[in-house]
């Protein structure tokens, strides 16, 4: 069963006040793969993981939950998932351990499974020391362990994250992918939205790209690389009279107007092939060069090609 | 360790929102005040400032004032319920809520449960307070448990007044400053702590058409003649009418939040 799907959504459209905040958006995301979404501040991205967890009704379209149609049977669909918000929601005036508990009896486990299930899941996200304190005094990394905690109280099948890392320190960035990386392990399936290339290139299987409600492009991130960016060959040139003659041979080989820094050539090239032949040719010209660099295109490159000019 | 769900129960689901309502007051100072250190202060505050220049003494003034203070006490406690459900919607924990498979309606049954027992609460210490002040209704306590009911059951039906506010209103600050208002005006132009007929005309007009004041008069009836007054029966009914409007509005509203 490789690919099942998980989550199936077909036309979403979301329309506030006459405007179109999600614009006939249509994907799958398979059952154990990270599925990231992509975007700006205020591209789309929260109002459809409102819609997908059931909190805000789609104004056009479909959501189909493993096969739970949200709409008809959104408590089944519910039970499958958990949801991580983006701003750590929980309950301030409380200890972790009464989230906990308060959590895991509204999910319907019974007072001692609920006793056992928060003393492990404190364990695992290591709040132990912390449980009976009041949440007041967390830090954010703190915060947002005990939200995820929260949301795994059942071991569920999906796990929503709401901008997981944004807020967060480097070191604790670093912790939280762990953690969901971890999760992708035990086999669940992850969606999470994110306005940081960075988080979606190193945790999702699939990026969806999504800008002004609309989706643009949807690939794994090298796939979106490849056919979007380009990658950046930048060398610098021993002799200063062999300038001239190296542009033109990169120019020719690599297919795009270099730059010219002092004697430093930084030229964008799509194919690895071109920056070989290119290399070869001022090999066989006898021009020797040093501080040889190539740069893979980034997902920010991909991301600035794919929404210049709309913002 | 497997994870079993039992069945997903309705009332279970209730209770749990109730219960961690009771927490939050319990934890949160600010919550708390309301529910037990303000009645105590009150009584004791007002029993003493007002008793000699009102009544000739403290122990005068207690059967006028101890229904009034359990009157703003219920008023008080009701509106905790609206700045609560409003934090619980600016939190995002609400919207937490309504991801859990459990009933939509449990997060806010929940609350008004919780309004019930924290009522009783609030009840309670201000009547104890009384009480420790040489408080003596000639009552027996049965009829006392009949005020304990009435005021209670006031106090919930006005806290749907107070939930609606809540899910309608801008931010819970300006659910707080509407109940504090609504809380003084309410108290004070009653006669909660004076007679009316001290009062200028205009506000004589108002504090007669205060509800409040036939709350207040409805117990001080019961606990002077130990029977249950027509006044009594009419804030009774009051009360039922508030739910019966109050109710449907307040879960309406609150179905259109999502």
């Amino acid at each position: 069963m490789q690919d099942e799907i998980a989550i199936k959504v077909d036309h979403l459209t979301k329309i506030f006040d006459k405007q179109k905040v999600v614009d006939d958006v249509s994907f799958r995301v398979k059952k154990g793969e990270v599925f990231g979404l992509l975007g700006p501040n205020g591209a789309g991205k929260t109002t459809i993981l409102r819609m997908l967890t059931t909190l805000l009704k789609p104004s056009e379209g479909n959501i189909a939950i493993f096969d739970y149609d949200i709409k008809k049977e959104s408590k089944q669909a519910r039970s499958t998932f958990g949801v991580t918000g983006q701003y750590a929601s929980v309950d301030e005036d409380i200890s972790a351990r009464e989230n906990l508990m308060i959590f895991s009896r509204l999910n319907g486990l019974s007072k001692d499974v609920a006793r056992v299930r928060a003393e492990e899941l404190l364990k695992e996200f290591s709040l132990e020391a912390s449980a009976d304190k009041s949440i007041k005094d967390f830090s954010g990394g703190m915060r947002r362990r005990l939200d995820l905690a929260i949301s795994l109280i059942t071991r569920p099948e999906i796990i929503f994250l709401d901008e997981p890392t944004t807020g967060l320190d480097p070191r604790t960035r670093l912790q939280m992918w762990e953690t969901i990386r971890g999760l992708v392990k035990d086999g669940s399936t992850i969606f999470l939205t994110t306005q940081y290339l960075e988080e979606a290139d190193n945790l999702a299987d699939r990026v969806a790209v999504i800008d002004h409600g609309k989706l643009i492009k949807i690939g794994t991130p090298d796939k979106l690389k490849h056919e979007n960016g380009e990658s950046t060959m930048s060398l610098k040139i021993m002799d200063k009279s062999d300038i001239g003659r190296s542009v033109e041979i990169l120019k020719k080989n690599l297919n795009s107007e270099p730059t010219l820094i002092d004697s430093t050539i930084i030229t964008k090239f799509k194919e690895t092939k071109q920056a070989i032949d290119g290399l070869s040719e001022l090999k066989n010209a006898n021009i020797s060069i040093s501080n040889l660099t190539i740069k893979e295109p980034s997902l920010d490159d991909v991301f600035m090609a794919l929404t210049v000019g709309k913002n | 360790m497997e994870i079993k769900r039992t069945r997903f129960n309705v009332v279970q689901n209730i209770n749990t929102m109730a219960y961690r309502n009771l927490l939050k007051t319990l934890h949160n100072p600010d919550n708390f005040m309301d529910v037990l250190i303000q009645p105590i202060m009150f009584m004791i505050l007002f029993g003493y400032l007002f008793g000699g220049a009102i009544a000739g003494g403290v122990y005068a003034y207690l059967p006028t004032i101890v229904p009034g203070i359990l009157a703003q006490t219920i008023l008080s406690a009701a509106s905790g319920s609206g700045t609560q459900i409003k934090e619980d919607m600016e939190t995002g924990i609400f919207d937490r809520f309504k991801t859990l498979p459990i009933d939509h309606i449990a997060p806010l049954a929940g609350q008004l449960l919780a309004d019930i027992l924290r009522l009783l609460i609030a009840t309670i210490a201000s009547l104890t307070t009384g009480f420790f002040m040489g408080w003596r209704p000639n009552v027996n306590f049965g009829w006392i448990v009949v005020i304990v009911l009435l005021s209670v059951f006031i106090g919930w039906a006005i806290s749907w007044i107070y939930a609606l506010v809540g899910l309608l209103a801008k931010s819970a600050t300006m659910v707080e400053s509407i109940s504090l208002m609504t809380m003084l005006l309410l108290s004070f132009l009653s006669n909660a702590f004076i007679p009316i007929n001290t009062l200028p005309k205009l506000l004589q007009i108002i504090a007669n058409l205060n509800p409040m004041t036939y709350v207040i008069t409805a117990v001080r009836q019961i606990l002077a003649n130990g029977s249950f007054s027509n006044t009594a029966w009419a804030v009774l009914l009051f009360g039922i009418g508030i739910v019966l409007v109050f109710a449907p509005l307040t879960v309406w509203a609150y179905n259109k939040q999502s």
